[in-house]
């Protein structure tokens, strides 16, 4: 299978459609297979490069200026095709303009700003335990990945009670958007028109509460760091990105602890491993399953030579569970140090919401863990299918009272 | 190669020796050292890699940049004039002996 063609000498070419139903049913052997076939390899099915090793993929996170983002982050080369929607102010866009934009959501979105709303965020997960253990059995998904990060998210961004149900399909849009023209990718950018007006509507400043993330976001015009035009595509970033991916790592989490009873155990005897839980389902699971960047010039990486305009797809997952950086990486152990993992993405675009996620991870796997004994799945699970994210649509469970 | 000692809340301490061309949290969190969380990976995103310089040090060090500065005020413990981000401490020659207290918790 060694090509020539595009993909320079030496770089296997390989069959492989990782957008595809059946690769989505079960990544991991293809997985494997993308990370042992080479540290680069290209994808004859959508003209790309592909990178599913740690230290590749480690490394063109971190090589901004030659992997841009300003070309989309999807398969989509922004220079040659118009994007679907006006592109994001800060994931797809590279410095000098993207450090601008990421210091505001930075600013916004930081460790004081997260003491703050700490208390409020366990509160509401208490909240949804007691309405969990009223009903016993449930839908993990809906009932709980879903309900949780529904019952704070929205308010601790400013947003009108009207109209939330457009959240999850507006996200479940973007992140198919980044997919290639498959049917996923086209039907939802054609059922997407009422959300997207949803959306932009929510994201003008007289439409979010005084306090809220958004709110925050906008007062940030006033002291000159951002126009007023760049603000409600900033607070669009955060509808985007902010609800459908918890939910989609609380659900790993929640899946992973229904499914390994012995760390389940492990979490109940000590509870500050919750954190540490919830960041291993994100390694383990990468709810975000992968990115792409463009090639700025022409490169080597590891040996192989990339021309320049060349998309270039880095698989999160496959590099979260690289044998040739993790110990036992089929394994979920809440107490492995995960440090470096690459589901939060790493380098100059890694996660702005990383610090929400891991509150609403951290309080809701407390909340849990404190006061069930036990979590029962009691029907297959059903898988959802994304361009780009990784999770179930419905899980039935049954949880015993602590 | 530089050896930095980190001191426990509970006044244990540990020597760990370095390499050259890392951080400081990347030379603790490669001995596995307890107390170092490292969160972000040393993006400079999590301030779970704090630690108290000991006073002797401090002027050693390199400035505090601003994002550092903005993290270090949402640490989890108590940001005294000593604390610093550990991922931004790059090790050099010169810090060989470095001491450094680590905080009650990192979240
Ligand atoms: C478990 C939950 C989450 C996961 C797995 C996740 C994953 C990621 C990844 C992999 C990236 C890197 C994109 C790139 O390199 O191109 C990213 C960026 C981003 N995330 Fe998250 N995310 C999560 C939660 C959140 C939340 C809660 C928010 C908002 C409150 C958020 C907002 C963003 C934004 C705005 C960016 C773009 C940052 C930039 O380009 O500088 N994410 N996320
Ligand atoms: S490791 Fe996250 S700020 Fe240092």
């Amino acid at each position: 299978m060694i090509g020539s063609g595009t993909a320079g000498s030496g770089v296997p070419h390989l069959d492989v459609d990782p957008f595809d139903m059946t690769f989505f049913a079960d990544p991991y052997p293809t997985h494997e297979r993308l990370r042992e076939a080479g540290p680069v390899v290209y994808l004859d099915k959508w003209k790309v490069y592909g990178v599913a090793r740690y230290a590749e993929v480690h490394a063109v996170l971190n090589d901004p200026a030659t992997f841009c983002s300003s070309r989309g982050v999807g398969l989509s080369d922004f220079k040659k095709e118009t994007p679907w929607r006006p592109p994001s102010l800060i994931l797809e866009a590279d410095p000098p303009a993207h450090t601008r934009t990421r210091a505001v959501l930075s600013k916004v979105l930081s460790p004081t700003v997260m003491k703050q709303v700490r208390d409020r965020f366990a509160e509401a997960a208490e909240a949804r335990v007691d309405a969990l253990l009223e009903k016993r059995s449930f839908d993990a998904i809906a009932d709980l990945a879903e309900a949780y990060p529904l019952s704070i998210f929205p308010d601790a961004l400013g947003l009108k009670p009207e109209g939330r149900e457009h959240l999850i399909p507006y996200a479940s849009v973007v992140f198919n958007a980044f997919g290639p023209p498959n049917q996923l990718r086209q039907e939802a950018i054609e059922r997407s028109a009422p959300h997207q007006a949803y959306v932009a509507e929510q994201c003008q400043r007289e439409n979010l509460a005084p306090g809220g993330f958004g709110a925050c976001i906008h007062a940030q015009v006033d002291e000159g760091a951002i126009t007023a035009t760049e603000a409600p595509l900033l607070v669009r970033s955060l509808l985007s990105a902010g609800l459908d991916t918890t939910v989609n790592g609380i659900g790993a989490a929640v899946y992973c602890l229904a499914r390994f009873p012995d760390q389940w155990q492990r979490l109940r005897e000590d509870l500050t491993l919750a954190r540490g839980a919830f960041e291993e389902a994100v390694r383990f699971e990468s709810p975000v399953q992968t990115f792409f960047r463009t090639t700025t010039r022409e490169v080597e990486l590891s040996g192989a030579r990339i021309g320049e305009g060349e998309k270039v797809l880095m698989f999160l997952a496959a590099a979260n569970r690289d044998p040739r950086r993790w110990d036992k990486p089929d394994s979920y152990d809440i107490t492995r140090r995960t440090s470096g993992h690459v589901g939060f993405g790493s380098g100059i675009h890694m996660c702005v919401g990383q610090l929400v996620a891991r509150l609403e991870g951290e309080v809701m796997l407390t909340a849990l863990a404190r006061r069930v004994a036990k979590i029962e799945i009691t029907g297959e699970p059903k898988r959802r299918f994304n361009n780009t994210l990784r999770g179930l649509d419905s899980l039935p469970v049954t949880i015993t009272p602590a | 190669m530089p050896a930095i000692t980190f001191i426990h809340p509970d006044g244990k301490s540990d020597r760990i020796e370095t390499s050259g061309g890392e951080s400081v949290m990347q030379a603790a969190t490669r001995h596995g050292l307890d107390g170092i969380l490292a969160e972000c990976g040393g993006n400079a995103m999590c301030a779970t890699c704090h630690v108290y310089v000991d006073e002797s040090w401090l002027a050693r060090l390199p400035a505090v940049a601003d994002d550092e500065d903005a993290l270090l005020d949402g640490a989890a413990a108590e940001r005294l004039p000593n604390s610093r981000l550990s991922c931004q401490i790059n090790i050099t020659p010169e810090l060989d002996g470095l001491v450094l207290r680590l905080p009650d918790r990192q979240v």
